[in-house]
C-alpha cells in the first residue's frame, strides 16, 4: 500500500508554511535565509511526489535543477551577508536601515 | 500498514518538529542543526518516493555542502549574538502566524480540489525508472534537458565568481575603516 500523494503535498505545505513564519518572524539574516532553504526543500518534496504520481521523471529533474540554483543562491546570499556584516557589524535585519527614508 | 506508510508516519512528525524547532531556536547554530535534521528526513522521503539519486544529492549537497557553508558563516560572524525579542512592527509575530496559516489553508484547499488526481494510484515507476533511477535521470538530463544543464554550469561559475568578488578584502580601503576591524584572524 503506497502513501497517497495528498499526504506528501500536505507535509510539503506544512513545511512551506513553517518556513514562511521563519522568514517573517526572525530578525537574524542567517536564520531567515535558512527558512528560505526550508521553503525550497518543501517545494522540492512536492515536485518529487508529483513525479511519482505522474510516472515520469520531469519533476525529479526540476527538483535537481532547483537544488543547483539553491546552492548558487546560498553562495551569493552568504557572501552578501558576510560583506554586510563587515560594513555594519550586524546581521540583524532591523538594523539594516540605510535605505530607510 | 506497509513499510512505506510506516516510514512516512515515523519521519513526517520528525520533519515538522525539526522545522518548528529550527524557527523557534534563539541560537543560530541550533537552528542550523535542526535544519540539517529536517534535510535528512526529506532525503528519506525522496527514497520513499523512489528517487535514490535525489536522496544522495540531498544529503551530499544540502546536508553536506550547503549546511557546512551556513555553519561556517555562523561561526565567522559570531554565535553569541542573541537577537532581541522587541518587535519593530507591533503584533508582527501574530500577523506573520496568521499569514502563514492563510498560506497553509490556501495550499491545502488546492490539494483537496486536486483530489481526483490524488485518487489515482501512483504511476508506473518500473517503466520510467528502467535500468535504475540514476541512469534514467541521466538519460532525461542529457537529452531533453541538455541545454538547461549546461546553462546551470554557467550559473555555478557566475555564483562562485560573485562570492569571491563580494567577500574580497578591500586592500585599497583607508586604514581604520570600520569594516577592517576584526578581520585579522580570517585573513591569516
Amino acid at each position: 500500500m503506497k502513501v497517497p500523494i495528498a499526504y506528501f503535498l500536505t507535509l510539503s505545505a506544512v513545511l512551506f508554511s513553517i518556513g514562511t513564519v521563519g522568514v517573517l518572524v526572525r530578525r537574524n539574516a542567517l536564520v531567515m535565509f535558512m527558512s528560505i532553504e526550508l521553503q525550497l526543500n518543501a517545494v522540492n518534496l512536492s515536485l518529487v511526489a508529483f513525479s511519482r504520481q505522474l510516472g515520469n521523471l520531469n519533476g525529479q529533474v526540476l527538483a535537481f535543477f532547483s537544488m543547483v540554483v539553491a546552492a548558487a543562491e546560498v553562495v551569493v546570499g552568504l557572501a552578501i551577508i558576510v560583506s554586510i556584516f563587515r560594513k555594519r557589524t550586524t546581521i540583524n535585519v532591523d538594523d539594516e536601515d540605510l535605505l530607510k527614508w | 500498514m506497509s513499510a512505506e506508510q510506516l516510514i512516512f508516519w515515523v519521519f513526517a512528525p520528525v520533519s515538522v518538529a525539526a522545522a518548528i524547532l529550527m524557527v523557534v531556536q534563539r541560537n543560530a547554530i541550533h537552528s542550523a542543526l535542526f535544519l540539517i535534521l529536517n534535510f535528512f528526513t526529506i532525503a528519506v522521503f525522496y527514497l520513499v518516493l523512489g528517487s535514490p539519486f535525489l536522496f544522495a544529492v540531498q544529503i551530499i549537497v544540502y546536508a553536506g555542502a550547503i549546511m557546512v557553508l551556513f555553519l561556517f558563516v555562523i561561526m565567522l560572524l559570531g554565535v553569541d549574538r542573541e537577537e532581541s525579542l522587541k518587535e519593530r512592527i507591533r503584533g508582527q509575530r501574530i500577523i506573520a502566524l496568521l499569514l502563514a496559516i492563510g498560506v497553509l489553508a490556501e495550499i491545502l484547499t488546492a490539494v483537496r480540489l486536486g483530489v481526483g488526481l490524488a485518487a489515482k494510484a501512483p504511476g508506473g515507476w518500473d517503466v520510467v525508472n528502467q535500468g535504475g533511477n540514476a541512469q534514467a535521470l541521466g538519460r532525461v538530463l542529457f537529452r531533453a534537458y541538455f541545454l538547461p544543464f549546461e546553462i546551470t554550469s554557467v550559473l555555478l561559475i557566475v555564483a562562485a565568481i560573485a562570492a569571491m568578488v563580494l567577500t574580497r578584502r578591500q586592500l585599497t580601503a583607508a586604514p581604520g575603516a570600520q569594516g577592517e576591524s576584526g578581520e585579522g584572524e580570517e585573513a591569516a
